[in-house]
Order: C-alpha cells, then sequence, then structure tokens
C-alpha cells in the first residue's frame, strides 16, 4: 500500500495501537528545557520512577535565560530556582545538561539540528509548540504538554491519535527580497491559524526542494501557527549534507545504514493526502503581520483588509486592530515602529543574520529603534563573528546579545514596553506576547533590518535597489 | 497520576465570546516560572483581567459577579498557540472542569484531556445558542453528560451530542492517567526500544 512520509514515519515507531483510542508512540529524541519539565520531573519523583532512558534525552536552558552578562547570577530569582531545578534534575538522571554558558547552549530548536540530535526519520518531542522545526528533516516533530513530558521522561512514549495527512505544494520561484519566513507567513495568511488543525503538514514542490535546511526549519517552525501539529520535509541531499559529521549523527557503518533508511523516507507517488494546497511561488512578496495572530500576514505593499472582506468574527478582528491602534484600509509601509528583535528558534539561525546584515551593511541604525539581535545559540554566535558579520552590526550601531529565546516570549528581562511596536522575526504576535501591552509586527530579517535602519515599516526591495554611500 | 472523575456535570457557565483565544492570554508567560503545579488560576487571563497596577479591569467576564459556574465557554479556535499545559491548569485550578468552543486548538485540547479537564466541542449553531442562553439569564445551567456524550442547555432543553474516543471517556470517567496504562505495558515499550537504535 502507497504511503505517505508521514505514515512511514508514524507507523513505524507504533509501539500499540488502541481501537478507538490512541497509539502509543515510540519517542527516539526527547528535548527538555527549563520552563515545562519541572512538574514532569516532580511527577516522576512523587511515583518513585526514574528517566527510562536519559540516553534519548537532552536538556538545555533557554526560555528564561537572560541575554546579557550569563556569566553572573541571574538576577530573577524565579527564572533561577526554573534553571537550578532543571540542572539537579538532569544530574539526578544522567541527563546530558548544556545549560547557561555551556558551549553548546542555545535555542532548544536550535542546538537539536546543531548538534545533530535532529536526524530523519525520528520521532522527536519537546515541551514547546516550536518543536515542529526538527520536521524540516523528514523527522515527526511535535510540541507536547507537561503531562506528557513526563509520560517520555517515564517511559519514552506518547499516546495520540494518529493526526490526518495535509500536503502543502508550493510551485515556481520565489521572488526577490522573498525568504522561507515570508512562505511560511503567505501559507499561514491563506489557511488561518486553525486552517491545518487536526493535521499533520508534508511541505512539497520546487520551493522547498531548493531552500536550505535553515528555511526549511524556519518553514516547519511556523507548522504550529496554522494550527498544524507539524510539519515535514523530505530528506534529500541537502539534508544529509547538513546532518553528515555532526557530534550525534550516526558514523561509519551505522551512517551507511542510516542512509539506507532515509533514503526510503519520501511520499509514494500515489500515497493519498487527507488535504492538498498549491500555491504558486510568484504570487509571494515579502510578509508582514498588521493583527494579533499570525494568520493576520499581508503583503508588504499591501493595505490592512477591511473587516468586511475577512473570514471569521468581525467583533474580533475589530478588538484586535483597536488593540494594534490600526484602522482597516490602511498602508503597512510607512508606519513607524519602535523595536526591531532578530532571533528565536524561527530566524535565529546564522542564514537569518547573514540577510540581516546584507541590509544593514554601510547604513546606520535608525535612532528612534531599540534593537536587540539574539543568536539562536553560541555556535551561532561564533559564526557571526567568524563570518564578520558582528563588525557590520557593530559599524550601524547594534549590538549582539547572548543566546536564548529573548523576547519572543519575553519570559527574562527581553520585554517591548506597552504601546510600542516591534517588528519581529519571531513567530507569535499575540497580545502581549513581547511583553505586557506590546504590539508586535512578524516579518522575515530582511524586513526586520529595513525597518531597523528606517524606523518604519520599509519594503526591503527599495533598500536593495538603493545605492549605499560606503 | 489520578485526577478528578467526570461524570455528569451541571452548572452555570461563563461566556468568552471572542475567536482565537490563545494561550499567551490563557497564561501569559512571565507567570510560567513556577516549579510546582499551583496557583497558576490567579493568572489566568491575566492582562484581559487586570491592568497593569493590579487592579481588576471592570469589564471582563471573570469580573463580573453575575457571571459564574465550572463551565467556561469560548469562541472558536479556542487554545490556539503555545503548548504549555499551564494555561490548562490556569483553567483548572481557577475552577472550571469543562471548556466548551466550536473548535479546540490540538495540543490545548490533549492538555485539558491529560488533567482531567473536558473540552466539549460543539457546532457553531449550538455554541451561538449557548451564549444567547447566558445572555437571556447569566445563571442558566448546562448539564455535560460524559457517559452520554451530550450537552444540554436546561432553560430550553435543547442538547447537541459530542465527540471523545473512547479510551479518553474510559480515562475522564475514572481518573485514569495516560502515565499508569504506559507503565502497565513497559515490557512491550523496552522491547521496541531495543530494536531501535538511538
Amino acid at each position: 500500500m502507497s504511503k505517505t512520509l508521514f505514515d512511514k514515519v508514524w507507523d513505524s515507531h507504533v509501539v500499540k495501537h488502541i481501537e478507538n483510542g490512541p497509539d502509543v508512540l515510540f519517542i527516539d529524541r526527547h528535548l527538555v528545557h527549563e520552563v515545562t519539565s519541572p512538574v514532569a520531573f516532580l511527577g516522576l519523583k512523587n511515583r518513585g520512577i526514574k528517566v527510562l532512558y536519559p540516553e534519548r534525552t537532552f536538556a538545555t536552558a533557554d526560555h528564561n535565560t537572560p541575554t546579557r552578562n550569563q556569566h553572573l547570577p541571574v538576577k530573577d530569582p524565579l527564572s533561577a530556582n526554573q534553571l537550578k531545578a532543571l540542572e539537579e534534575n538532569a544530574n539526578a538522571h544522567n541527563i546530558p545538561y548544556w545549560g547557561l554558558g555551556h558551549k553548546k547552549n542555545g535555542i532548544v530548536h536550535v542546538i537539536g539540528p546543531e548538534n545533530g540530535i535532529t536526524v530523519p526519520g525520528a520521532t522527536i518531542v519537546c515541551g514547546d509548540s516550536h518543536t515542529s522545526t526538527h520536521g524540516a528533516f523528514g523527522a515527526i516533530a511535535f510540541g507536547i504538554g507537561t503531562s506528557e513530558v513526563e509520560m517520555v521522561l517515564s517511559t519514552q512514549c506518547i499516546m495520540q491519535p494518529k493526526p490526518k495527512s495535509l500536503r502543502i505544494n508550493v510551485n515556481g520561484e520565489l521572488s526577490e527580497a522573498v525568504t522561507p519566513k515570508d512562505v511560511a507567513l503567505f501559507i499561514i495568511s491563506k489557511l488561518s491559524t486553525s486552517g491545518a488543525t487536526g493535521y499533520f503538514a508534508e511541505y512539497a514542490g520546487d520551493v522547498f526542494k531548493n531552500m536550505s535546511m535553515e528555511g526549511r526549519m524556519t518553514v516547519c517552525n511556523l507548522s504550529i501557527e496554522m494550527g498544524a501539529r507539524g510539519g515535514m520535509i523530505a530528506p534529500d541531499e541537502t539534508t544529509f549534507e547538513y546532518i553528515k559529521g555532526r557530534e550525534y549523527t550516526p558514523k561509519g557503518k551505522d551512517w551507511d545504514a542510516a542512509m539506507e533508511y532515509w533514503s526510503t523516507l519520501y511520499s509514494d507517488d500515489d500515497a493519498e493526502f487527507d488535504k492538498e494546497v498549491t500555491f504558486d511561488a510568484s504570487e509571494i512578496e515579502p510578509m508582514i503581520t498588521f493583527g494579533t495572530n499570525p494568520g493576520m500576514g499581508i503583503g508588504i505593499s499591501k493595505d490592512i483588509p477591511l473587516a468586511e472582506t475577512i473570514d471569521g468574527s468581525p467583533a474580533t478582528y475589530k478588538k484586535s486592530l483597536e488593540y494594534m491602534d490600526y484602522s482597516e484600509g490602511e498602508a503597512m509601509v510607512g508606519k513607524p515602529i519602535d523595536f526591531v528583535f532578530l532571533g528565536s528558534c524561527t530566524n535565529g539561525r546564522i542564514e537569518d543574520f547573514r540577510a540581516f546584515a546584507s541590509i544593514i551593511k554601510g547604513r546606520k541604525k535608525a535612532d528612534n529603534v531599540t534593537a536587540w539581535l539574539v543568536p539562536g545559540s553560541h555556535k551561532v554566535e561564533e559564526a557571526i563573528k567568524e563570518e564578520g558579520i558582528l563588525d557590520i552590526l557593530t559599524d550601524a550601531g547594534f549590538e549582539l546579545r547572548e543566546p536564548g529565546c529573548s523576547a519572543c516570549l519575553a519570559m527574562n528581562d527581553d520585554k517591548i514596553p506597552a504601546g510600542k511596536y516591534a517588528v519581529s522575526t519571531s513567530n507569535r504576535n499575540f497580545e502581549g506576547r513581547q511583553g505586557p501591552g506590546a504590539r508586535t509586527l512578524l516579518a522575515s530579517p530582511l524586513v526586520a533590518a529595513a525597518a531597523a535602519v528606517t524606523g518604519k515599516v520599509t519594503d526591503p526591495r527599495e533598500l536593495m535597489h538603493e545605492e549605499v554611500l560606503a | 497520576m489520578a485526577y478528578d472523575k467526570f461524570n455528569i456535570l451541571t452548572s452555570s457557565a461563563v461566556p468568552l465570546p471572542i475567536e482565537n483565544v490563545d494561550t499567551d492570554q490563557i497564561i501569559p508567560a512571565r507567570f510560567l516560572k513556577a516549579t510546582e503545579r499551583k496557583g497558576f488560576g490567579d493568572n489566568l487571563f491575566r492582562d484581559w483581567r487586570y491592568n497593569s497596577d493590579g487592579t481588576p479591569k471592570e469589564q471582563f467576564v471573570l469580573n463580573n459577579p453575575i457571571y459564574s459556574g465550572k463551565i467556561l465557554v469560548g469562541g472558536k479556535n479556542f487554545g490556539s498557540g503555545s503548548s504549555r499545559e499551564h494555561a490548562a491548569w490556569a483553567v483548572y485550578d481557577y475552577g472550571f472542569r469543562c471548556v466548551v468552543s466550536s473548535f479546540f486548538a490540538d495540543i490545548f485540547r490533549g492538555n485539558c484531556l491529560n488533567i482531567g479537564v473536558l473540552p466539549v466541542q460543539v457546532s457553531p449553531e449550538f455554541l451561538n445558542k449557548i451564549f444567547k442562553a447566558i445572555e437571556a439569564d447569566p445563571k442558566t445551567e448546562l448539564e455535560v453528560n460524559l457517559p452520554e456524550q451530550k450537552i444540554t442547555i436546561l432553560a430550553t432543553g435543547e442538547s447537541e451530542s459530542f465527540d471523545i474516543n473512547d479510551y479518553k471517556k474510559q480515562n475522564m470517567l475514572n481518573g485514569f492517567d495516560d502515565i499508569d496504562y504506559l507503565l502497565n505495558i513497559q515490557k512491550d515499550i523496552e522491547k521496541y526500544a531495543e530494536s531501535t537504535p538511538l
């Protein structure tokens, strides 16, 4: 029987199927961070049991961590306590722990792929909805709640009904300045934030075939924002090239055996999907959001849609615009902004910093803009320095911070003040997501860079065509 | 860890007729710093419920004494966003045992089921009827009958059936959780693991 890529990976991980109930799914790799794990570890303690497979479990500190002076003790006592709890739990259960200051420390979804923990055909979970990132490698990866974290720690399994299948095809060639982030925001704007709920997505077509691993991670990362549990892309030469030689990927004969399995990971020609949608790459322009969910995005040259033209409740739509202090029919280009945030598991990788620097080079940060540039990991930070990107940023008046989730969810001190506008490369523009009262405009690193040097929403294509007086 | 059993719940309900209520609204990230599962109800809908100085926003439904009950009724796509189980904990800790909506985000729905809060998905039409019934009488009662998988507006007698898989239904009825089940089949799991390279 023909199978989808998702079927192949899911079916081979089912330990037991419960009639009219969930599957018991075996989890190959479990990533753990400080926020969603302490109550799960407490559950194990109460039951008097240990982590079943610590060698399949990896822990890092990222959500709560400061992005300045990481060598000093963490000032916020609650954050410090949560970090201490993770370190103690990891030590008590023999789990590798890459805490603050560790050279492998960084955002969980950045360090997994970087260190070769993420491989094709694996099942990967983490108590974080953006675990979908790892689907870029042809893995089934999704976010889980703390009860499920406890399940995986104690039994290496979770219980989930098999989701329905959705294939998203984007064919043709992307236009200038259109990045993987724009592709994802475009798809979400078409499907809405609940359009893929109940489905697991596969991304297919020319655009994803030609995309780098970093780009694929950005796209898969945002799968959850259209409601999908996760999204995946069939592994190919680009994938194998990326993972080869990384610390935790198989070596020698094990690599050959793995390659044999990985080369079977694609959707069969006649595989059937429960739902399939197709878009033309040429329709996509650099995107920006104007509202309070990631589905409220438009091409940057467009106007904010009129309430009468949108699906869903006009009252909810108007509430959203009121929060943003925007009106229907206004242009986004030219809107003043106060903050720029480059970073997060969505856009905190080296390619994102390269893209940002390509616009910044030879220009200056606008005086009215506060910019927080936060690498996704120490390895990204090193690459920024090695490639000379740090010099470009510094010359333009920017400062580079230390790795972490930072202003994406504002659990640490990196909070956008109430009423201020931030162009952010992160993943959610929910009310108060980046700080109480903060207003978020989600966009690509190119759009963020254009805003950072002009102090307002700016089409990056304008700057790319402009001579820079170096 | 066993949780509360759920059988038939009869209660008035709190209406929140807003779509796409995300988990950052249910509980903002800055309140996720605890290492134990308690006290989250205090910060349920924190930024909709309180001003920045901590005073209550009087127009928000949880601050309106005419509404109360163990059932929260929300608009379409309830619980989207983050996987934080803290959102479900906050709903539970505040005193809700059931959330009704015309559509739930996946992870939030799963998290609710895992802690003994029943997510009841109804048709958009029935959701409107519930909102109208509460508008007409804030004390109107709903009956959520898990054994029969039926939700009824008692004042009008209008009812609708809802879905839940048999396994989860039994868990809810008996207060069992998945870990009890998984620990019982640990031999099968270990056998599977032996055949799977790291």
